[in-house]
């Protein structure tokens, strides 16, 4: 469903994914781990198609079509979806609204006024939040949690078929994690793949992957089951760059 | 006289009202350009009394005597001598919506004026030309006492609360403009409330200029007596023509003491028109003031909305907003003088500016020694769309009390790349993205009006950023 052959992109004229191979299957959950620094955000905004950055090599397939000359918008509606590390505010906009014309923006056809408050009320409740929050305006003013909450309900309005997740456990707490963490398995399901970046394997006690990739300067250097975010806990990132630094470096 | 009926199929980005009717007329001024004369010939068409001619020929030699403004916008193309003063469409004024002539019915049809705003909507006086053409008013009104109808009709059956009250807020020799709208004043509105009466739904006036050429000089006075209420709301748009179009207004309000006045305005003035309006208010005892103010088209606007804060406790308000596009500019802001003890103003201003539109806020808050505890906010944001457009912010502030709270900030933001890559990343496209910051950037003002008028504020914007991304 998703294919990244030697994917390489830069920011600035400067190299940031350098390389990088990437498959995941239809039903799949991938996780991405790395130390700061090693480009898991940026691989993120690029398969979104963030114009800052600019793709200067490989190619990134979604269900066999090359999305990389596609806008963000188009990769959006072929069923993509990326949850922000740093969602943006956009004062005056409330959540419901943004909710409403995101949705009809992706789907085919649009759903009746009734049948979009419903499902707004729905999802709403599966992650734990207040009524009274789709009247707040988009991300102004949210605490972290808030925000992050606000990412997974708008990935369960758009039901993507691929959703990836940059650093969306960061700066939550256990209880937030976990709301979270129910919002992506209530996905989960043969239709639905997501590509996990996080640096700490907490996610993933509650997210089980897969599959699990080690990131260091620019590209997967390893990878392996889920036992495999286990070992970095033990080990460290440390290890990491004495054991495949070295290989990134080359 | 032009036969052009057709709409005029406008690129994207330009005047979308841009079409016009035959022009038939029962009086024109036989040529353009002002002098006593003229002014004689309009007054005398109008019959009215003597005083009224001399405050026109008064007003006219201020006109005449004083120089053009050269501060805020560039009026430097502005031909006084290339504009007709007095147009006047039909005989007599419609009172009921089957009198109005088939042609202006195509116009309001063409506008988009939705029927059943008449129905819903008690007072609709709608100025087409010089005159309002259609005028209703709810019986219930009528017998509250409460007076809603053209100037002109002021004048003739109120003349003694007219004289009493016109030009005291804004004298004639004020400002150049407001002597020019002095001199040649002409529709508008009247509207007296009388004690205690709270009027609940808003009257409206939209207007309209047709003529080519033509000035609009509408010349509007609001009084609200002790303890009432009126929300008045006037919506304006215009059609395009190549030569230049001036709109030079005056609105006066009165809010006697516990009484409180909206008036909400969105323009949208063709791009060759020139929209120089002198707006200002006084408010008494515990009155309050707001003003609500939506600045879209035009070549160039110049307004300021005031409110005189005269009596202890009054409260005034300033919410603009102005959208300048290619070629445009938007001079507009707010000015509000505390004259009294615990007075209370805030003045909120939002400006877009796109292409090379150019915006200014341009403020003046004044606090007079004595007004003790009066407390000011001034909050102006300005919204750029790209990297040639210019916003620039004029606040004037004096205070000559020690004892007054003031807070004063202003905020310049442009629509950022990573906002536009959020909103995209859930389906919308670029243009989608754009209107959707820009209404949310405005809707602190659109949620204070009623809410057909805050869609059409939204669709308005929309259309005018038409084919402004990419």
């Amino acid at each position: 469903m998703l294919k990244i052959e030697n994917l390489r992109a830069e920011i600035d004229g400067q190299e940031i994914v350098k390389g990088l191979d990437l498959e995941v299957s239809k039903g799949e959950i991938h996780a991405i781990m790395g130390p700061n620094g090693s480009g898991k955000s940026t691989l993120a905004n690029v398969l979104m198609g963030h114009p800052r950055y600019e793709v200067t090599g490989g190619s990134v397939m979604f269900q066999g079509e090359d999305v990389l000359e596609l806008e963000p918008d188009e990769r959006a509606k072929l069923g993509m979806f990326l949850a922000f590390q740093y969602p943006s505010e956009v004062p005056g906009v409330s959540v419901a609204n943004f909710l409403r014309t995101a949705v009809n923006s992706v789907r085919e056809e649009e759903l009746s006024p009734m049948e979009m408050f419903r499902l707004i009320q729905e999802k709403m409740r599966v992650m734990q939040m207040d009524p009274k929050f789709a009247e707040r305006y988009l991300n102004e003013g949210f605490s972290g949690g808030e925000k992050k909450r606000n990412e997974i309900l708008q990935m369960l309005m758009l039901e993507p078929k691929l959703a990836i997740m940059d650093e969306t456990d960061s700066g939550l707490d256990i209880d937030a994690l976990q709301v979270v963490a129910k919002g992506v398995n209530e996905l989960r399901g043969p239709e639905f793949s997501a590509v996990v970046i996080t640096h700490y394997q907490r996610i993933l006690r509650y997210i089980e992957p897969d599959h699990v990739h080690v990131m260091l300067d620019g590209r997967l250097v390893t990878s392996g089951g889920k036992e495999l975010a286990l070992d970095l806990e033990d080990k460290g990132y440390d290890w990491v760059r004495q054991e495949f630094g070295s290989a990134a470096q080359s | 006289m032009p036969e052009d009926r057709s709409i005029q199929e406008l690129g994207l980005d330009e005047y979308k009202f841009g079409f016009h009717d035959p022009e038939e007329y029962f009086f024109k001024t036989p040529r353009k350009g002002i002098d006593p004369e003229i002014v004689a010939m309009i007054s005398k068409h109008k019959n009215e009394p003597e005083w009224m001619l001399e405050y026109r020929l008064k007003a006219l030699e201020s006109f005449l005597s004083k120089p053009t403004p050269r501060w805020g916008g560039d009026l430097s193309e502005l031909d006084f001598e290339e504009i007709y003063y007095y147009i006047r469409p039909m005989e007599n004024q419609g009172r009921s919506w089957d009198d109005v002539p088939d042609d202006i019915k195509n116009t309001f049809e063409r506008l988009g004026i939705p029927q059943a705003e008449r129905e819903s909507l008690a007072g609709v006086g709608a100025q087409y030309e010089s005159e309002v053409v259609y005028h209703s008013l709810k019986e219930e009104w009528d017998k509250a006492g409460v007076v809603f109808m053209d100037m002109d009709s002021g004048l003739r059956e109120h003349e003694d609360l007219v004289r009493e009250y016109f030009g005291t807020i804004i004298p004639a020799d004020d400002n150049k403009f407001s002597a020019l709208n002095s001199a040649v004043w002409s529709g508008g509105s009247f509207v007296y409330v009388p004690p205690g009466v709270h009027i609940d739904i808003p009257l409206q006036a939209y207007f309209r200029i047709n003529a080519e050429n033509m000035g609009q000089f509408e010349r509007t006075l609001i009084i609200a007596d002790e303890g009432s209420y009126v929300h008045y709301i006037e919506g304006c748009t215009a059609p395009t023509y190549t030569t230049n179009s001036l709109h030079s207004a005056v609105v006066e309000l009165i809010a006697k003491p516990n009484a409180r006045i909206r008036y909400s305005t969105i323009q949208n003035w063709s791009h060759n028109t020139y929209n120089l309006v002198t707006k200002r208010a006084v408010a008494y005892e515990n009155a309050t003031v707001e003003w609500v103010d939506g600045n879209l088209g035009s070549k160039l606007t110049m307004k300021y909305p005031a409110v005189y804060l005269m009596g202890e406790g009054a409260r005034g308000e300033i919410l603009s907003v102005a959208y300048a596009g290619d070629g445009q500019h938007q001079d507009a802001g707010g000015k509000v003088v505390h004259a009294a003890p615990n007075t209370s103003s805030l003045i909120t201003s939002k400006s877009i500016s796109k292409g090379t539109g150019r915006s200014t806020y341009r403020g003046l808050l004044k606090v007079h020694e004595g007004a003790v505890n009066s407390k000011s906010r001034v909050e102006c944001d300005a919204l750029l769309l790209d990297e040639n457009a210019r916003t620039d912010t004029y606040p004037y502030i004096e205070i000559e009390e020690k004892k007054v709270n003031t807070e004063h900030e202003a905020t310049v933001s442009k629509v950022g790349e990573d906002q536009l890559f959020y909103l995209m990343s859930r389906g919308l496209s670029e243009e989608e993205a754009m209107a959707m910051v820009v209404n949310g950037f405005i809707e602190p003002i659109a949620k204070e009006l009623p809410l057909e008028y805050a869609i059409e504020l939204n669709r308005l914007i929309q259309l005018e950023m038409e084919g402004s991304v990419g």
